[in-house]
């Protein structure tokens, strides 16, 4: 838990001294600030949402994407070990706030006509609707948030737990007898780095596809009545 | 080794999908307080950069654009007044062309007047001296024919009324006679 607000610390830090002396030709921090913020902004918000509005929606982008990036990425500094998210909570409290932002954006953009629109598909024959309206209230209000935070968890817990077995593995073949069962720890070794270097693409990768999931959701609800 | 997988992944026999209601109150301050910072600290500021920027390079646009049409312009400007002073320079030229030959004509003309008007004051010249050697000459060859004809007729002809007449018949005569030498 101490990790968490280390996270807002060295999140909130960065970008502040990075964005605080802004020059038209930026420095080698501020360039490295740029990046980060305009792949969230061009890279995420203005490809997903794009259009006028999306300039509104940045900031919780960008706050999810770095917030879940610095939390995973723990799970790969050695002695930390732990990504914030191998515990449950953290994703549930993210996707219930993901999930209760685009169904106010959808009520506030459409009115409460957006319930329709969001689970009542236009060009279905209306024999086929008793069935197409609960699946799409069951997908999109009920397994939608589910999905969303249960993919970012067990992810973050299945890495947690490869590492850790895996480190087990090693110690539980070195206290063997046999030297050759000694020698084979250096195999699991091996497979242990490979799965490392595999859980730091993911734990990249999920915090991408966490952000990248909330803008389309948000765009769906802005634009519930053309899908 | 078992029971440690197992209670790795249920970290001490919960179940995983049970939250930590800590865990959530503080995975939720914390993202509300990094929200609040993005929110209020470094959107606006990276925005205010990149705001900038395309200010400056469109701004930077924009005033060369004008540097360019402020340059056409002055050289619109320049080539018109070269046309000007062109057309300024034929016109003076034409001007001092047509004075000059008004001037030449002018004194062409004062001098063919002035060498008339010499010529015809020469003529009345020659003509009053001419008439006055004839009016001289007349009364000289008057005189010294009668003296001359006194001298051989010996006869005084002192008479001054006679002798004119006498001198006017002669002269007379005399004209005659040229004029019919010259017809």
């Amino acid at each position: 838990m101490l990790l968490v607000i280390l996270s807002v610390v060295i999140i909130g830090t960065f970008f502040v001294i990075a964005a605080r002396k802004q020059q038209l030709v930026p420095g080698k921090l501020q360039f490295a600030g740029e990046a980060a913020y305009s792949f969230v902004r061009n890279g995420i918000a203005k490809d997903i949402i794009g259009g006028r509005d999306f300039m509104k929606y940045v900031p919780l982008l960008f706050t999810l994407f770095f917030f879940i990036l610095v939390n995973n990425i723990y799970g790969a500094i050695p002695l930390i070990q732990l990504p914030t998210f191998s515990h449950v909570g953290g994703a549930y409290v993210l996707a219930l706030i993901v999930y209760v932002t685009w169904i106010g954006i959808g009520i506030k953009r459409n009115g409460l006509k957006y319930f329709k629109l969001a689970t009542v598909p236009t060009g279905v024959p209306f024999y086929i609707l008793p069935i197409v309206v609960p699946i799409e209230i069951i997908s999109n209000f009920l397994v939608r948030p589910v999905t969303h935070s249960l993919r970012l968890f067990a992810t973050m817990l299945a890495g947690h737990l490869i590492v850790m077995i895996s480190g087990a593995g090693i110690e539980y073949l070195v206290m063997q007898e046999n030297v050759l069962l000694k020698g084979a720890s250096v195999l699991v070794l091996g497979g242990a780095i490979a799965m490392y270097m595999l859980e730091a693409l993911i734990m990249v990768l999920q915090a991408y596809v966490f952000t990248l999931l909330t803008a389309i959701y948000i765009e769906g609800a802005l634009h519930a009545d053309s899908h | 080794m078992n029971q440690a997988i197992i209670s790795a992944a249920t970290e001490g026999g919960t179940n995983p999908l049970v939250p930590n209601p800590w865990e959530m109150l503080v995975v939720f301050a914390g993202f509300a307080v990094l929200m609040y910072i993005v929110v209020k600290y470094v959107v606006p500021m990276f925005e205010k950069t990149y705001a900038e920027r395309a200010e400056a390079i469109e701004g930077g646009i924009a005033k060369a654009e004008k540097a360019q049409a402020e340059a056409s312009a002055a050289l619109e400007e320049y080539k018109q007044q070269l046309t000007d002073a062109r057309a300024e320079g034929n016109r003076i030229r034409e001007e001092a062309r047509a004075e000059g030959a008004q001037i030449l004509a002018e004194l062409k003309e004062k001098a063919a007047s002035e060498s008339a008007r010499i010529s015809a004051q020469a003529h009345a010249q020659i003509e009053s001296e001419r008439q006055a050697a004839v009016v001289s000459l007349r009364t000289e060859v008057g005189t010294l024919a009668t003296t001359l004809a006194s001298r051989i007729v010996g006869e005084a002809l002192s008479d001054d009324a006679r002798s004119a007449r006498v001198v006017d018949r002669f002269l007379a005569d005399l004209e005659n006679q040229n004029a019919g030498v010259a017809k």
